[in-house]
């Protein structure tokens, strides 16, 4: 089966970010089964065919008949209901492309009624990487006063009287968030990082999770590739992937956003681009394709880019044969697949074979692995209940495994994992499977030593 | 619109966040998995707790004159959760917990909103499995699926929803509750109202609790595959396997339109010439008697003049049922419209059944992939189209009519699996007969004289609802 091409409703210069009419023949895949309803982790949660996709596919289809209105508030309440988690799409047996609805659709009602302006400000600072990173230097630097920090978990939890008015969103006392650094990821490196003997060269997309809340994560990505004589091109230029704000339905920032992104990788002469995170990864591989694809410029551009972004774990294990590690690290590990990263990227068995390949660690799979943690970006405050509840259920199939640490592939899963399983787990580490390896990496060396 | 008062009474009767009125969610609960049907919006979805809760909803609803179509997942394929009288969706999606499991009667008592998938990972430990199992177990309910006696893959050998169903809590249109049957294995007591209730598509009552039985898990399996040149062939390999008393778990037949559309949307290698495919698996308690079984298949396989394959490990059985999993998506992936249906004729005609199922695609200029349980002679002939065409939704129609015809001629009957519902009332009396109507109509009335239970369904509404 083909898929549908962006231009096939009509026109040559808009996607169906620009127009809903050209999910048309989406929709009209949708044959109603249900089968969404068995994966869908709002559904899990609600019980109500509301959460379910084919609900949120008949209502595009409505509003396409002018049978319903965008300006109706529960149009956008039941459409702002999803994680675009993508695990409808692994069931759906018609191969529905509801990612393509469901961010049309966010586009269209954005195009009606505007951006909330709370959003409207956070991502135009977004599009200025400048006043953006200005601002998290700043958010770093006054997070003391509203959060009392943990050291050990690099975490940091709302003081209180912010936690009494916090507490109805999550943002209680108990809540722990990753700590805001002072000094980014792309900040603590040169641009090009290159090891003694150079093999290739590749570019690595940060993403804004690693830059700024795991830049230790983003650091042990770095020292891995060097390790394997691989030369790192980290442009301080980048900007955020766009995926936060094209779920918001603001295309115009997105693609900003996408083509500075995309100028800043050509400028590194890399052939190969590497991401840590499933989101920015999905978004270089897919998104940016879409989001160009009827682009004179930047089509060809993303598309070249597309075929050539590979997830870290993807690169060392099929790209490069990553050298083996030889240093103990003493874990019991579990491994949660990021919606993003298996259901957009298929990237699972890589991250697996990783760890698996660490003297030491002991993987033991918990029950329904790629079960979505509840993340979902902003979802986590503008759906608090629902996503608590995944992240509750997550963290007891965590703690079911008896494994000392849980090791992720997304920043915004470990996020999510970080609050749960301070609340409801063992004290579990969360960590970036990639830092697991980079472990191994240094150990072996302080033997050498 | 609805009364207001009418939406108060029914949030203080089981909650305010389990009473949806807006528009958006009128929507939701417009429709089901069937293709081609009309949607309808409900005043209003309840869902309800508790079988207290229902009655009194049932009492409301009663006293306003308002239809109550009960729903479970939504997942049938006749219609028949389609609020097509507008009134009450009574949705059992909170109402899903499993109330006891009970090894030593090999029992299950379940809440009517169980998903059949959930009742299974439940009883697993137990090494216990709850055998019906229709195409959408991971969705369908417990509930939904007794109302419409789902079959599913494994009917052959372990029968269908009736077969399982050992006793019930129902709530009359009157509002009485009646609790029926029970965990012995026997029971003459009064009439055999679980078989009376189960089917009846949410007609007669409203199913609050059910208890059903459970058998120990086959330990053993062994599947095989054939390829024939011939529906012929296939035909008579399919009468062999009976005639060798081998009574396989599953024997699912594909025809050539499904080959050729599953190759192509799965490439898995299957031959395109091929006319037909069957899928047999056998199963058991012990290795001994499985490996005999397998025996045996594979013998008339060989003298049917297939090619065969067996499968030697998990692997391999995976393998051979790529094709049968395949064969919906692909070929609903053909076009916007796919009906399924479940046109069901007696085992040994099924060749016949086969053939003119072609010839009807044919005839019409419509395209048919036909695939389905040939050992129980329950076939999906699947008919896809372009729902913007008019005039090959015309032919369609028609060729469906035909299937339906022809089915009968061949001592079949409407509906295998699926149920009657909207989609097939209209050939019910060709089936039955005047006097078959007059009967399910005496029945309702006595059960049901104000046509309050999911009206439009299965009988032919007595239009006493405004």
């Amino acid at each position: 089966m083909t898929p549908v091409t962006m231009t096939k409703a009509g026109s040559a210069t808009q996607t169906y970010h620009d127009d809903l009419h050209l999910v048309r023949d989406e929709i009209d895949k949708c044959m109603k089964c249900g089968n969404c309803m068995a994966v869908c982790p709002v559904y899990s949660v609600d019980k109500d065919e509301m959460a379910v996709t084919r609900s949120k596919i008949a209502v595009a289809d409505a509003v396409l008949k002018g049978d319903l209105s965008l300006d109706d508030p529960e149009v956008s309440e039941m459409i702002f209901n999803c994680l675009v988690c993508k695990s409808c799409m692994t069931n759906c047996p018609t191969k529905v492309g509801y990612d393509k609805i469901v961010l049309a659709f966010r586009a269209a009602l954005v195009r009606k009624n505007g951006l909330p302006w709370l959003k409207k400000m956070i991502f135009s600072t977004l599009k200025n990487p400048k006043m953006f990173d200005a601002a998290m230097k700043f958010g770093a630097s006054v997070q003391g006063v509203a959060f009392k920090g943990d050291r050990k978990l690099k975490a940091i939890s709302p003081r209180s009287p912010f936690a009494l008015v916090g507490s109805g969103i999550g943002f209680d006392a108990d809540r722990k968030m990753p700590a805001l650094t002072v000094t980014p990821l792309r900040e603590r490196v040169e641009e090009v990082v290159t090891p003694p003997k150079v093999k290739l060269k590749v570019a690595f997309f940060t993403g804004d999770s690693l830059n700024y809340f795991y830049p230790d994560a983003g650091m042990d990505l770095i020292e891995v590739l060097t390790a394997n004589d691989i030369e790192v091109h980290i442009p301080k230029e980048q900007s955020c992937c766009g995926i936060p704000v094209l779920v918001h339905g603001d295309t115009e920032t997105v693609r900003s956003l996408a083509r500075n992104n995309i100028d800043q990788m050509v400028a590194t002469g890399c052939e190969y681009l590497v991401t840590g995170c499933g989101s920015c990864g999905g978004a270089w591989q897919h998104d940016y394709v879409d989001l160009f694809a009827a682009d004179p410029v930047y089509k060809a551009k993303a598309e070249y880019w597309a075929k050539r972004t590979y997830d870290i774990s993807t690169f060392l294990t099929k790209v490069i044969r990553f050298r083996q590690p030889k240093g103990q690290v003493d874990a019991v590990v579990t491994y949660h697949d990021s919606c993003h990263l298996k259901k957009t990227m298929k990237v699972f068995a890589e991250p697996r074979e990783i760890l698996k390949s660490i003297p030491g660690v002991t993987l033991k799979e918990m029950a329904a692995p790629d079960t979505c943690c509840g993340s979902g970006g902003s979802y986590v405050v503008s759906h608090y209940d629902t996503s608590s509840c995944l992240g509750r259920n997550k963290a007891q199939d965590i703690n079911q495994t008896g494994a000392d640490t849980v090791s992720v592939g997304c920043p915004a899963c470990m996020m999510q994992l970080l609050d749960n399983v301070s609340r409801f787990g063992k004290e579990q580490k969360v960590s970036h499977y990639i830092s697991l390896l980079a472990d191994s990496y240094r150990k072996e060396k302080e033997i050498a030593h | 619109m609805l009364d207001k008062a009418v939406v108060l009474k029914l949030q203080e009767l089981v909650g305010k966040e389990n009473v949806l009125t807006s528009k958006v969610e009128m929507l939701a609960y417009s429709y089901d998995a069937t293709a081609d049907m009309p949607r309808q919006m409900p005043d209003v979805v309840v869902m309800p707790t508790s079988s207290a809760m229902v009655q009194q909803v049932v009492d409301l609803a009663r006293a306003k004159h308002l239809a109550i179509y009960p729903r479970g997942a939504g997942s049938n394929l006749s219609g028949g959760t389609i609020p097509y009288k507008k009134g009450i969706v009574l949705s059992f999606q909170r109402m899903n917990q499993i109330l006891e499991i009970d090894p030593a009667n090999l029992t299950a008592t379940v809440q009517p909103g169980v998903v059949i998938a959930a009742l299974n990972a439940a009883i697993a430990k137990h090494g216990l499995i709850y055998p019906p199992d229709p195409g959408t177990v991971a969705t369908a309910t417990m509930g939904g699926s007794a109302a419409e006696n789902s079959g599913g893959l494994r009917g052959l050998k372990y029968g269908v929803t009736k077969n399982y169903i050992m006793g019930m809590e129902v709530v009359l249109a009157n509002g009485n509750k009646v609790r029926f049957g029970g965990k012995t294995v026997k029971n003459v007591t009064a009439y055999d109202f679980s078989n009376l209730f189960v089917g009846s598509e949410g007609t007669l009552g409203i199913t609050t609790e059910l208890t059903c039985k459970l058998i120990p898990a086959p330990r053993f399996r062994r599947t095989m595959m054939g390829i024939f040149s011939t529906i012929e062939d296939a035909g008579n390999a399919v009468a062999g396997i009976i005639a060798a008393h081998v009574i396989p778990a599953t024997l699912e037949i594909m025809d050539n339109m499904t080959i050729r559309t599953v190759e192509a949307f799965a490439n898995i290698g299957l031959p395109v010439e091929a006319k037909a495919l069957l899928l047999c698996e056998v199963d058991g308690m012990s290795q001994d008697l499985v490996d005999t079984e397998a025996e045996a298949v594979i013998e008339v396989l060989k003298k049917n003049n297939c090619e065969y394959k067996a499968a030697n490990t998990d692997v391999e059985r995976d393998q051979l049922w790529l094709a049968r999993r395949n064969a919906l998506p692909a070929l609903a992936s053909l076009n916007n419209t796919c009906i399924v249906e479940d046109a069901t004729v007696p085992r040994s005609r099924i060749t016949e059944m086969l053939l003119a199922c072609e010839a009807i695609a044919a005839k019409y200029n419509v395209t048919i992939g036909t695939f389905g349980h040939a050992g129980d002679g329950n076939l999906h002939p699947t008919i896809l189209y372009d729902m913007y065409d008019q005039d090959l939704t015309t032919r369609v129609h028609m060729a469906i009519d035909e299937i339906f015809s022809t089915a009968l001629a061949l001592g079949g009957t409407l509906s295998g699996e699926h149920g009657i519902g909207m989609a097939k009332m209209k050939y019910l009396g060709d089936e039955l007969g005047q006097s078959g109507l007059d009967l399910m109509r005496t029945i309702k009335e006595a059960l049901d004289p104000d046509y309050l239970l999911n009206p439009g369904k299965l009988v032919p509404l007595q239009e006493v609802l405004v």
